[in-house]
């Protein structure tokens, strides 16, 4: 059992800190990215294209860089930390999790090499308002229905869609962006996001025609769902260290505010919620390492529970102990809660975490992180 | 990083759980595991059993009796104990006074306390609280006066926990009553059956007696039982205390027990919102366990990891947690008390209460968890 990094992913949390820090450091560079079109600054994204980060997880073979899921995390923490807007969750992690999952060989060195490289843009689109099913046309498919809340789907040039099969199951397709009919808006925490209608969309299987995708896209959205708590755990972060400055500097009464044990207090317990989260996501992150994915799919549960209960307490904490100066727009710390709201709700909340877990709760005796199983074993 | 202990970490944990399992009587660790009271004879024949397999004072230089092992491997024999239901051994004994000793005590002090100190045939108490000295233990008042060879103490101890076992009592007396606070303390080392020393005990909530009253009235004690130099008891003191919250997340103790709630729950556990309280708590303390894995795997250095002082606050708080949800789940069939043995209720049931107002103690011994979000404040956070 090792928590620590090596040598090689330390070089690359400071390359991927370096960069955003040079471009969202100054928190009114981000207001202005996340207010113009695409929501992001391009420039950054190219940059992060030749640094290798858009290509990290994907196979050599498929035009990446054959990393795992600890250097995935390393660079979602650094974007939560300056709350950088590019969307390397949606495209990378996301849809090109689906593409490098589920497609065939051709698809994969095609798609992920024009990922990474930062040419074309891809979303996944898996949350729908009318549900889209899937059926045959001609050689192809074709999509019908409506999805939505797609992250960077209008950007997007091309869409990975789940959608229902003709015979049961799920299937993942690819939409060419002009073939949708996408309205994007801006989310709340200055985030993007579309609603994508599909009207007998022409649409390409990825992987294997007519399959069902069920299990591989749950493990896509495990996967994402461990990235989010690394993007959390970067946000809370930041906004514990500009709590703890704030109370150092800010005074009222005279004095500055450390001076109140009530409020130092608060703060301490900001930080035990920060590090119990560390662990169990960082835990969770060398599960998903191991390529188990039964066992990836309950850690990522596990770690996103924690993570929402977190970023909730951190979150309203930071905002409470800063005062007013939180709810203006133009500081980071009320940012950072409601990022920390929308990464929550993405892909799927605590309280739905909770639901998953609680059902098996009678099967087993004991939680082991140090068993192969996960589970304790009677030692009476 | 890694997910998997090392081979050899693997070993050494099937290793303890194989001694802790077997070698341990089941009548002792059922007592636990049950969550009955220990007596002092299981104690003491535990620890024995422990010490004879080098398994009781693992944590002590190797000169004395220790073992050197990682801090890993310290955590692993210290959760599988708990685990397995084997009694943990006297804290006063060998996380308390043992270390200090070991680290202070002249050579001749160490022969003559340290083996028997380890095999528990010297029962400790704990002599540190007073009545106006808790967390602020810099302000006790106890006072120990030169005579000729001897040391004269007078005053009053409190909070001594499982004081009427005691042999010999470790305390913090007031040796120079004009310096400032810290500086004119010392450390005595009295035999509890010193004339004019007398143990009473305090009747606590939860109907046990567990801890005592310790009054001192001209008590002579021999000027060789001072450890280390004169008014240097607070170095040893904060020695001590640094040590006792080591360790002192009781993640393996608790896990045992919420393991043992959702086996006592039966037909219970189909309640929707029994089974969400039970898997929020699962998942916490799944937390907390890493946490502790997390500054064990990566203290190599020997500085202690800023995550340390997590474990004790949020170690006791899901202590106090699980105990609620047991409580809870024996709801009416709670309020048989502890020794009402002509009662149908179930035992777990009646004990569930006292348990449960017992361990309330918790976030408040050890350096209460108000001292602990201090520490974290200013030493971590710089607050």
């Amino acid at each position: 059992m090792d928590f620590s990094l090596d040598d090689e992913q330390v070089a690359l949390r400071d390359a991927v800190r370096s960069l955003v820090t040079k471009t969202y450091g100054d928190f009114e560079q981000r207001r202005r990215a996340s207010a113009a079109e695409p929501g992001y600054d391009e420039s950054l994204w190219r940059q992060l294209a030749e640094m290798g980060v858009l290509g990290l997880p994907f196979a050599e073979d498929d035009g990446g860089m054959g990393a795992g899921p600890v250097e995935v995390a390393l660079v979602a923490a650094e974007l939560g930390r300056v709350l950088a807007p590019e969307p390397f969750l949606a495209s990378v992690v996301l849809a090109g999790g689906a593409v490098a999952a589920a497609g065939t060989a051709d698809q994969r060195s095609e798609l992920l090499g024009a990922l990474a490289s930062g040419e074309r843009l891809l979303a996944l689109a898996h949350e729908e308002t009318v549900p889209v099913t899937a059926s045959r046309s001609g050689e192809g498919w074709s999509l019908t229905g409506t999805k939505e809340p797609v992250l960077h789907g209008a950007r997007a040039d091309l869409l990975v869609v789940s959608a229902a099969l003709p015979d049961g199951g799920t299937g993942l397709f690819l939409v060419e962006g002009t073939d949708a009919e996408t309205d994007g808006y801006r989310t709340y925490d200055g985030g993007r996001a579309a609603r994508v209608r599909l009207r007998d969309a022409p649409a390409t299987a990825l992987g294997e025609p007519g399959a069902d995708q069920a299990t591989t896209l749950a493990g896509v959205l495990a996967a994402a769902r461990l990235a989010a708590c690394h993007e959390a755990l970067g946000g809370m972060e930041a906004a514990l260290a500009a709590t703890t400055a704030y109370l150092k500097s800010r005074k009222q009464f005279g004095v500055t505010l450390n001076t109140f044990q009530a409020l130092n207090f608060r703060a301490a317990d900001m930080y035990v919620s920060l590090e119990l989260t560390r662990s169990i996501v960082d835990w969770a992150t060398m599960v998903l390492a191991t390529g188990d994915p039964a066992r990836a799919g309950e850690a990522s549960a596990r770690a996103a529970l924690q993570t929402s209960r977190a970023g909730r307490h951190i979150g309203q904490e930071a905002i409470q102990l800063h005062g007013g100066i939180a709810m203006t727009a133009e500081y980071l710390v009320g940012n950072i809660t409601a990022h920390l709201t929308v990464l929550d709700h993405l892909l799927g909340d605590g309280r739905q975490h909770l639901g998953t877990l609680m059902t098996g709760v009678g099967d087993y005796e004991a939680l082991d992180p140090l068993d192969p199983t996960m589970r304790s074993t009677s030692s009476q | 990083m890694r997910l998997e202990l090392s081979a050899e970490d693997q070993a050494f944990r099937e290793e303890m759980r194989g001694f802790f399992t077997t070698e341990v009587p089941q009548e002792i660790r059922s007592t636990v595991l049950e969550g009955r009271e220990l007596s002092r004879d299981q104690i003491v024949t535990s620890q024995r059993i422990l010490n004879a397999a080098g398994l009781a004072v693992p944590h002590w230089p190797v000169d004395d009796g220790g073992r050197d092992w990682t801090d890993l491997q310290r955590h692993i024999w210290h959760e599988e104990m708990q685990q397995a239901g084997v009694p943990a051994p006297l804290a006063f004994n060998a996380s308390m006074i043992g270390p200090v000793l070991a680290q202070f005590a002249t050579p001749e002090m160490k022969r003559r306390f340290l083996p028997a100190t380890a095999n528990l045939d010297i029962w400790w108490s704990q002599g540190f609280s007073e009545p106006d000295a808790g967390s602020d233990l810099a302000g006790l008042r106890t006072t120990a006066v030169r005579d000729g060879e001897d040391w004269v103490v007078n005053g009053q101890k409190t909070w001594t926990t499982l004081g009427q076992y005691g042999d010999w009592i470790f305390t913090l007396v007031r040796t120079d009553p004009e310096a400032k606070k810290q500086s004119g303390i010392s450390m005595l080392l009295i035999d509890m059956t010193s004339p004019g020393l007398e143990v009473r005990p305090i009747e606590l909530i939860d109907g046990g007696h567990e801890v005592n009253e310790v009054w001192f009235t001209d008590v002579r004690v021999p000027g060789e039982n001072l450890v280390g130099e004169v008014n240097q008891g607070w170095t040893m003191a904060k020695f001590l205390l640094g040590n006792e919250r080591v360790g002192v997340a009781p993640v393996g103790a608790v896990k045992r027990a919420l393991a043992r709630a959702k086996q006592l729950a039966g037909a219970q556990l189909d309640d929707p919102l029994t089974r969400a309280r039970v898997a929020e708590l699962e998942n916490q303390l799944l937390a907390l366990e890493l946490t502790a894995l997390r500054v064990v795997a990566n203290s190599a250095d020997g500085a202690p990891h800023p995550a340390s002082s997590v474990l004790k606050l949020r170690g006791t708080e899901l202590q106090q947690a699980v105990s609620e949800l047991i409580l809870d789940l024996a709801g009416p069939a709670s309020l048989g008390a502890r020794g009402a043995e002509d009662s149908d209720l179930p035992g777990w049931a009646r004990r569930s209460a006292p348990t449960y107002l017992n361990l309330r103690k918790a976030s408040i011994y050890g350096g209460s968890n108000e001292i602990q979000r201090q520490i974290i404040a200013r030493t971590i956070l710089g607050l």
